[in-house]
């Protein structure tokens, strides 16, 4: 279910090269699965601009993102203290019963890992903490390894120029690990090659996709994806997709 | 106060209407407030077979608006009637205006006859979208094209037929008129202008279809000279339609000679911008002691 409400911004501060953290204050019921994300009105554009829910307690939630654009960038000057308008519980999240019993690993690529954090602070909670591979472009850009590290995950970092962890993509030190069932957030061609190694090493799991959005709620049809089980809207029957109906 | 309105013999209770493509098959929107506040339902725009649409990216924001290249996605007219409207149906009691989209003249009479036998209230011929080619603008970009899609149509169905126009072409009042004299009930304007964004970086257009459809409050002023010319050069009701966003604006509309009006962009950015408008309406007629809102349609009349 969504709900429309405004938020008090208690913190927004930068945590990596362009990505910023923002803690967010208020309702946040209608978010039952990490994976979910929120649409934010950001003053001065007339779309929302849609963000994945890092994570979230009973008094508020947390984004982590990056200032690429022009509506992120006008949202990582906004400061403590004021209030955003958000539609919240958006999109169907990730379902993490379905990895039960298996050897679990969350796979992010930059601006895929926060919602995938959420994920394994839930599964950690469960005292099954998953691995977690996480890639990035460069150290600069790296960030909530530790967070990871903290919850008791064990983590592998992957950095295209090789300035923290191994050197290449994340599929490098994921290929060597053993898993049955995957977690995944990242760019589209990482999203490929993580659901190709999937195939080879027979694990089965959930993918969150990336979409242009209109409305974020299902109106529009403006993020539309096809699936092997027909067309999918991203922002309703998605950002979660299971691995046997993905099609790339 | 009276916020009721006349589209011909059918009576809405407020001139808010959702547009075609901006609110699904309508009960999805539920989930934020009870339907039945609204004038009527406008359904995503509809052909016989299924269509994914376009390639994506197919939304891109511009200033004060958007662009959008959907290109009609929706599962065909058969699963619209036998699942969609059913649902709509049981959470919404109001008029239904089917958006009926083609790529011949057989596809829209026979798109406009299911949804005819089917119970929709009005069939809206949608021969203005943007976004596909050999099919919706090429349709009504002409006055002999468009009389002729709603002769056929007119011809096959018994509910009122609604022309929903283009404002890319080149004479709309023209095309307004050759609509009314062959049979239409009434008329939609304006459907989205064509528009066009480049990514500044890499040159690349932002929208896979490379130009697309511009919609939001930045096309107001246009969509409202349009209604105001078309409703001047016909007899027959205008829903008038473009940047709509509040109460006001909607007066504007319903002076320049709309009958009703529908809300498209606005309700992506905002779920409830329809429901506020409704009940902004009542507070601003007092305001402007406007007892019954039928008596001001028109009444800009010729602005001298």
């Amino acid at each position: 279910m969504y709900k429309n409400a405004l938020y008090r911004v208690a913190e927004n501060r930068p945590i990596a090269r362009e990505v910023f953290r923002m803690r967010l204050l208020g309702d946040t019921r209608w978010i039952t699965a990490p994976g979910q994300f929120v649409n934010v009105r950001v003053d001065g554009c007339y779309l929302r601009r849609p963000i994945s829910v890092c994570d979230w307690d009973g008094g508020g939630l947390t984004l982590v993102y990056k200032a690429v654009g022009k509506g992120t960038r006008l949202l990582s000057n906004v400061r403590p203290g004021e209030t955003l308008d958000l539609l919240t519980g958006l999109g169907n999240g990730y379902d993490p019963s379905a990895a039960r019993g298996r050897r679990t690993v969350l796979i992010g690529g930059g601006v895929g890992v926060p919602p995938l954090y959420g994920l394994a602070r839930r599964l950690a909670l469960a005292g099954e903490p998953p691995a977690a591979a996480l890639g990035f472009q460069t150290a600069a850009d790296a960030f909530l390894a530790e967070s990871f590290l903290t919850l008791g995950c064990e983590v592998l970092v992957a950095t295209a120029d090789g300035s923290l962890g191994e050197r290449g993509f994340v599929t490098e030190p994921l290929s060597r690990l053993d898993y049955g069932y995957y977690f995944a957030c990242g760019p589209e061609p990482m999203l490929a090659a993580v659901h190709a190694l999937g195939r080879e090493k027979g694990a089965e799991g959930q993918l969150s996709f990336e979409r242009r959005m209109g409305c974020g709620f299902g109106a529009c049809m403006s993020c539309s994806c096809e699936t092997l089980a027909g067309p999918r809207r991203i922002c309703v029957e998605g950002p979660v997709l299971r691995s046997g109906e993905v099609r790339f | 106060m009276d916020t009721s309105v006349k589209l011909g013999e059918l009576t809405l209770r407020n001139p808010v209407i959702p547009a075609s493509g901006t609110f699904g098959f309508g009960h999805e929107m539920a989930k934020w407030y009870d339907l039945n506040r609204l004038g009527a339902v406008a359904l995503k725009g509809t052909t016989r077979e299924a269509r994914f649409g376009n390639p994506t990216p197919r939304v891109a924001e511009c200033e004060a608006g958007l662009l959008n290249a959907v290109g009609l996605q929706n599962p065909g007219v058969e699963a619209v009637v036998r699942e969609e409207l059913p649902r709509l149906r049981a959470v919404y009691s109001g008029p239904v205006i089917a958006n009926v989209c083609g790529f011949s003249a057989e596809e829209y009479v026979e798109v406009a006859r299911r949804f005819d036998e089917a119970g929709a209230d009005i069939l809206e011929i949608n021969v203005s979208c943007p976004n596909v080619r050999h099919g919706g603008l090429a349709f009504g970009a002409s006055p002999e094209a468009a009389a002729a899609i709603t002769a056929a149509v007119k011809a096959a169905v018994k509910k009122p037929v609604y022309m929903k126009l283009s404002p890319n072409a080149a004479d709309i009042a023209a095309v307004a008129r050759a609509c009314e004299e062959a049979g239409a009930d009434g008329l939609t304007l304006i459907n989205t202008l064509l528009g066009m964004r480049v990514n500044p970086r890499t040159g690349r257009p932002l929208v896979s279809t490379v130009t697309s459809g511009f919609s939001g409050p930045a096309i107001k002023p246009v969509a409202l000279r349009m209604v105001f010319e078309v409703c001047r050069a016909v007899k027959i009701p205008v829903v008038g339609v473009g940047g709509i966003a509040s109460a006001d604006d909607l007066l504007e509309f319903l002076s320049a000679g709309a009958s009703a009006v529908q809300i498209g962009a606005q309700n992506l950015v905002d779920p409830y911008a329809c429901l506020r408008v409704v009940e902004e309406l009542p507070k601003r007629m007092e305001e402007y002691g406007i007892r019954d809102l039928k008596s001001i349609i028109g009444r800009t009349g010729n602005g001298q």
